[in-house]
């Protein structure tokens, strides 16, 4: 009875083995066979090497499969309020939340199919590269390194900020010359950590960093006094005072260190993902540009009579089936999350907490940087 | 006979049981290896598809990050093996300090808890009791929230006899600087060293021989220190200049500091691995027979010595694999270094990895790393085991 047992088991491993072996090498088993099939893949080829033509592997996958799950899965920050934060009521919120609603809006016509994933700096390029998240939207600086091979791509730039230095008022220090032979703290995997070691090297300066894991440990630690001053994006600066104990006892120097572009960031590989992702921060531009807003978005679609604009809402023209969304994309973006505009002012306004003004962040027409390409 | 071997020949190889072992074993070690590189090759291609491919020729670019602890020549325009070798080396401090202290603290941990005194017993067990059930990460978090970062401010530092000082930057000692007749100083070191073990062996052997009970440790200690002492006075210069630390603007300087990160890991990890040490040290005595240390203290040896001659060589026997297994979970658990902020190989790696985005690289690399740290260790242990083990006739 036992041998038997084992001999049946034994068959049914070695032809596991052997089903295993045929089916790593598909292409082997189907040439092998009789000649019309093998017809079939050469053909197969050819339209595949056709330029132009053929879509290259990976496109649109993303959005097929965001579709098929039936939300879109955002890795953002939970630590900087303003830009990403769970709020008291357990609700992620803030200016790159905000874009993910919108990209949701553009594809499922609802900003609420989203998912809302906390990522650490260190473990967020690796969360996008594997799949686990669709779109980065987390304060994430644009460089080159991340651009190429990190595999992956940087969308557009959604805020531009610049690295600055936060410390105690009552130190008394006001350029980063009196931080001489003072330790800062400076969150790991970022390129603030970069940025500080390269302006320090380039100015003289002898310090001490202390690297910490994540946001929530470097500000604790700055507020234990483990440090003289702590580093990051002015904008992170800001979000974080407004936590800190006693926010009027800090100040952020009048030093900026470096540039830091900040947007969203697909994977390689589909180009219709990049594209999706990329016009739904035009669209958000171009909001506020035609001055449509939320509350007017209706109004101004029943009254358009700029081609533009009806291109944008989708009154003429198919500019939303040519992304493979929805002719009212950028409607429903506009409608459901806001113009660029009104998703500042909720999360960086001068209402808010964290207001920060917009400096760079303006249209190009009030000397800003933000200017969205013509929807045509 | 001749009924037997035909019987034999007429078994079929699927009924013949040697070589159905021997089959079984050959298909499950293929069986291993198809899965293994089904795994590796789904690996691959699933970073073919998004254009990375697998190389560790990242590790000679330039790291462009600084950090904070380091035992070797290290700057931002370092390569990342340099900042990698950083880390190693600050994980092999961690667990070697640990180690030692965690073995000596655990020691007397777990005689205390033996202890007839009262008290004694009553405080070691609470002790044991209490750090035992906690867990490493929020002992660890504590000691660097709740007590490192809570020490006065640099300024208001708290000064200990002998120029310690106690402040939220760090703990400052004083600490050596070798000037210039340093080399020949630590060459009488050396020589001293050489003849202490000399004074050992010889000592040793004459208690084997005559069965009398020299003051080994005692002579092989006075020994060294007797040269050591001679060689400072002798020497014209001193070899090594006491440096104690001086506050000085923002920070500390001169003398040895160590960081909050440092001593809130350190720390942390020796008093959690200690408790268990202890435990493991209480069970190897209670596993000496009772009738050993009455015969001990028949023959008129006192305490300590029943313990140092009689219960402890035998009790060793039982503690050494447990005790190895702790040493092996202090290793590996230095690497919650992380949560304090102390750059050891694994923290190192993390910021590598984000840095350049070689994940899989970095994770096998550290992987390896521990593993190697881990088997040395065990390795050490068992033949230190295989030593002492009971010798069976």
């Amino acid at each position: 009875m036992q041998k038997t047992l084992r001999i049946v088991s034994l068959l049914l491993l070695t032809s596991l083995v052997l089903a295993a072996c045929g089916g790593s090498d598909p292409t082997t088993s189907t040439t092998g066979g009789d000649s019309p099939p093998a017809v079939e893949t050469v053909i197969v080829e050819v339209t595949s090497s056709a330029p132009a033509v053929v879509a290259p592997a990976g496109y649109g996958v993303t959005l097929e499969t965001v579709k098929a799950r039936g939300n879109l899965i955002c890795g953002v920050n939970s630590q900087v309020p303003g830009f990403g934060y769970v709020d008291a009521d357990g609700k992620f919120s803030g200016f790159d939340v905000d874009y993910c609603r919108a990209l949701a809006a553009a594809i499922f016509g609802d900003e609420t199919k989203v998912e809302f994933r906390p990522v650490t700096a260190a473990e967020r390029f690796t969360a996008l590269q594997s799949g686990e998240i669709d779109v980065l939207s987390r304060n994430t600086t644009w460089s080159l390194v991340r651009d190429t091979e990190l595999g992956t791509n940087f969308v557009h730039t959604t805020f531009y900020d610049g690295q600055g230095m936060m410390v105690p008022t009552e130190s008394g220090i006001t350029s980063l010359q009196d931080l001489a032979g003072g330790t800062i703290c400076v969150q790991t995997g970022t390129t603030t950590e970069l940025n500080l070691a390269d302006v320090m090297a380039s100015l003289g300066i002898s310090y001490t960093p202390a690297v910490f894991e994540d946001a929530d440990s470097t500000f604790a630690a700055y507020a234990e006094e483990r440090c003289d001053a702590v580093t990051t994006d002015k904008s992170g600066l800001v979000s974080r005072r407004t936590v800190l104990a006693d926010p009027a006892a800090h100040v952020i120097l009048d030093v900026t260190m470096s540039k830091e572009p900040l947007g969203p960031l697909v994977r390689h590989g589909d180009d219709q993902w990049f594209d999706i992702a990329q016009w739904t921060v035009f669209a958000l531009f171009a909001g506020e540009e035609f001055d449509i807003t939320s509350a007017n978005v209706d109004s101004v679609k029943a009254s358009a009579t700029a081609p533009e604009i009806m291109r944008l809402l989708g009154i003429e023209g198919d500019m939303g089936l040519k992304l493979g969304l929805d002719n009212n994309w950028a409607y429903n973006i506009i409608k459901l999350v806001g113009n660029y505009e009104e998703v500042y002012n909720r999360n960086l306004g001068p209402d808010t907490p964290t207001y920060i003004p917009r400096g760079l962040n303006s249209l190009y027409t009030d000397g800003g940087l933000l200017y969205a390409p013509p929807v045509r | 006979m001749q009924e037997s071997a035909k019987q034999k020949a007429t078994i079929p190889f699927w009924r013949d049981e040697r070589i159905l072992n021997i089959l079984g074993q050959v298909v499950f070690i293929i069986g291993f290896f198809l899965i293994a590189s089904l795994i590796y090759q789904n690996m691959k291609a699933g970073l073919a598809k998004q254009g990375i491919t697998l190389s560790y020729g990242f590790l000679q670019g330039i790291s462009g990050f600084d950090i904070s602890e380091t035992l070797r020549p290290y700057s931002r325009t370092s390569s990342y093996w340099q900042a990698y070798q950083v880390g190693l080396l600050n994980t092999l401090t961690v667990s070697i300090v640990g180690v030692i202290a965690s073995t000596i603290f655990g020691v007397i941990l777990g005689v205390a808890r033996l202890s007839t005194n009262f008290l004694i017993n009553r405080l070691a067990a609470f002790y044991l009791e209490l750090i035992r059930n906690l867990s490493l990460l929020v002992f660890l978090i504590f000691w660097y929230l709740g007590v490192f970062l809570k020490l006065p401010k640099v300024r208001e530092a708290v000064i200990w006899p002998g120029s310690i000082y106690l402040t939220n930057r760090g703990v400052g000692i004083p600490w050596g600087l070798p000037a210039e007749s340093y080399p020949t100083f630590r060459l009488i070191l050396i020589v001293g060293f050489i003849l202490a073990l000399g004074v050992f062996f010889l000592l040793r052997s004459y208690s084997r021989r005559t069965g009398r009970a020299p003051l080994t440790i005692l002579w092989t200690f006075l020994t060294f220190t007797i040269v050591a002492l001679a060689g400072w006075f002798v020497m014209p210069e001193k070899p090594l200049l006491f440096d104690a630390p001086v506050i000085e603007g923002l920070n500390m300087t001169g003398g040895k500091v160590l960081s909050p990160e440092f001593m809130a890991l350190t720390s942390g990890l020796v008093l959690y691995t200690s408790a268990f040490i202890g435990e493991v040290v209480r069970s190897g005595i209670l596993s000496v027979s009772k009738g050993q240390v009455e015969a001990a203290r028949a023959l008129g040896l006192n305490g300590f010595q029943t313990l140092q001659l009689i219960v402890f060589p035998q009790a060793l026997r039982v503690i050494i694999p447990p005790l190895t297994s702790q040493y092996l979970n202090l290793i590996k658990n230095s690497s919650l270094a992380i949560a304090v902020g102390y750059p050891d190989v694994f923290y190192i790696s993390n910021t590598i990895q984000n840095q350049s985005g070689r994940a899989v690289e970095m994770i096998s690399m550290v992987m390896l790393t521990y593993l190697m740290f881990s088997l040395v260790t065990s390795v050490f242990m068992n033949w230190y085991n295989q030593r002492i083990k009971l010798v069976e006739r």
